[in-house]
């Protein structure tokens, strides 16, 4: 795990949000400009994806992006890739040091599967994600979104044939800083899964920060 | 009952192949060259937006790769196949597949013009042919799995692809528990380390056999597994 601290000021930022617990965001990020995501509480996970602004079907592809790499956790220097291989985004600062991108986004249908048949109906991330999308723009619907990034959160796969969701490794206020390497939309889900400890079972508010090159 | 096969194809390697698998039958593929790989995704049948989904197979089962008594979800909760038999230990489901410029980097460029129909295919356009002749679009591409490749994961999250894992007659068998378009590349596995294009044959078998009784090795296997199947059998109504 290598850390490395961004040389962009906050007070720098041509653009400033919090996003609530339970919220969505979608945003464009320029090409060559930063996107900062700051975990003010700690241990909160961030469900995001990313495509390209103007060919939607360039898509974030955790498959493409570990293949690339070559290793199963995202961190400093992690290239985001689409399903066409092609770059995306880059991880050009990390306080936190790993991130999960295997263990999806949460939804009613699979939480009734993974907790209780009757643990459908409660907010999760890819209600969020279908929410942001349908009311992005109308040639954009679900299939876009295949696989996702869990800024913050611990999924430690096991040496043998096993993997889990364990407590998360990040604090208040680390963060990560990705710089985009084309032009992109960013999807954000800030999770708000109440059944695992992914985000320490209490979810919590994050920053968006973005920086012009 | 024993399984009556009323399909059998065979799919030269460095091709593609798609079937809707219907409820009451297995898919049965075999290995028909050392090494081989079989790159798949699979749709349910009425509805081609509801797809597997490698998350949510992993983390509703605890695994990380896919053997005998799993079953692979769709993102609807719902399961699309189950893993009833599995001569190996496990098949990969993170490496993905090689797109076309990583292809050639990879095997160089072996062009129909000059090679015929030795030229090199990449999984990804292989996938994306098939998909579209169902009428699907570039955003129907997902996470896929890699049967016949294992790919282990270090302490430190490094990926390491097991060398000459398949044998010739090695086999996994998968039952459909809905309708389930599935489409197949028989391209090699994206972390094959060798350079040489040599995509191995598969043989593909359709049988017809029994649905999952109440202690099926699948439904039974774990608990999320039970909900799963009640979510599937649910939706049959």
């Amino acid at each position: 795990m290598q850390l490395k601290e961004s040389t962009r000021s906050s007070a720098d930022a041509a653009y400033r949000a919090t996003i609530a617990p339970g919220e969505y965001w979608i945003h464009p990020v320029e090409q060559g400009a930063y996107l900062r995501i700051v975990d003010l509480e700690g241990n909160q996970a961030v469900d995001t994806f990313f495509f390209h602004r103007d060919d939607p079907w360039e898509r974030y592809s955790a498959c493409d992006t570990l293949a690339a790499q070559q290793n199963v956790y995202l961190g400093l220097g992690s290239v985001l890739y689409s399903f066409t291989g092609a770059g995306l985004l880059e991880i050009t600062a990390d306080t936190c040091g790993r991130h999960d991108t295997l263990g999806g986004a949460c939804a009613a249908e699979s939480n009734s599967v993974r907790y209780h048949l009757d643990k459908r109906h409660m907010h999760n991330c890819r209600d969020s994600f279908i929410q942001a999308l349908l009311g992005y723009d109308e040639h954009i619907d679900k299939n876009v979104l295949a696989s996702n990034v869990n800024f913050f959160m611990n999924v430690p796969v096991s040496t043998g044939s096993g993997s889990s969701f364990a407590d998360g490794i990040s604090g208040p206020g680390k963060y990560v800083e990705l710089r985009a390497l084309v032009p992109v939309v960013t999807v954000i889900s800030n999770c708000p899964q109440l059944n695992n400890p992914c985000n320490a079972y209490d979810p919590t508010p994050i920053e968006v920060l973005i920086f012009e090159e | 009952m024993k399984p009556e096969t009323v399909l059998e194809v065979e799919v030269p390697g460095g091709w593609s192949w798609s079937h809707i698998v219907k409820r009451g039958t297995a898919l049965k593929l075999i290995a028909a060259d050392d090494g081989l790989n079989v790159g798949m995704m699979a749709y349910a049948a009425w509805n081609f937006s509801e797809r597997y989904n490698m998350a949510d197979t992993l983390k509703a089962q605890h695994i990380s790769r896919l053997s005998a008594g799993n079953v692979l979800y769709s993102d609807m909760g719902r399961i699309l196949l189950s893993v009833v038999s599995d001569s190996l230990d496990g098949h990969d489901t993170i490496g993905g597949i090689l797109n076309r410029s990583r292809a050639q980097a990879k095997y160089g460029s072996k062009r129909y013009q000059e090679h015929r129909n030795d030229y090199v295919r990449d999984a990804h356009t292989t996938f994306l042919t098939e998909i579209g002749k169902y009428g699907m679009t570039p955003t129907s591409m997902i996470s896929n799995v890699n049967w016949f490749s294992r790919v282990d994961v270090e302490a430190d999250g490094q990926m390491r692809f097991v060398p000459s894992y398949a044998s010739v007659g090695d086999s996994v068998e998968l039952r459909a528990e809905m309708d389930t378009l599935v489409v197949l590349t028989t391209c090699p596995h994206p972390l094959d380390p060798s350079s040489d294009y040599r995509p191995g044959k598969l043989v593909a078998q359709i049988a017809r056999v029994d649905p999952p009784g109440p202690r099926d090795p699948c439904r039974i296997s774990c608990e999320e597994n039970e909900r799963g199947f009640v979510n599937t059998e649910q939706w049959h109504i």
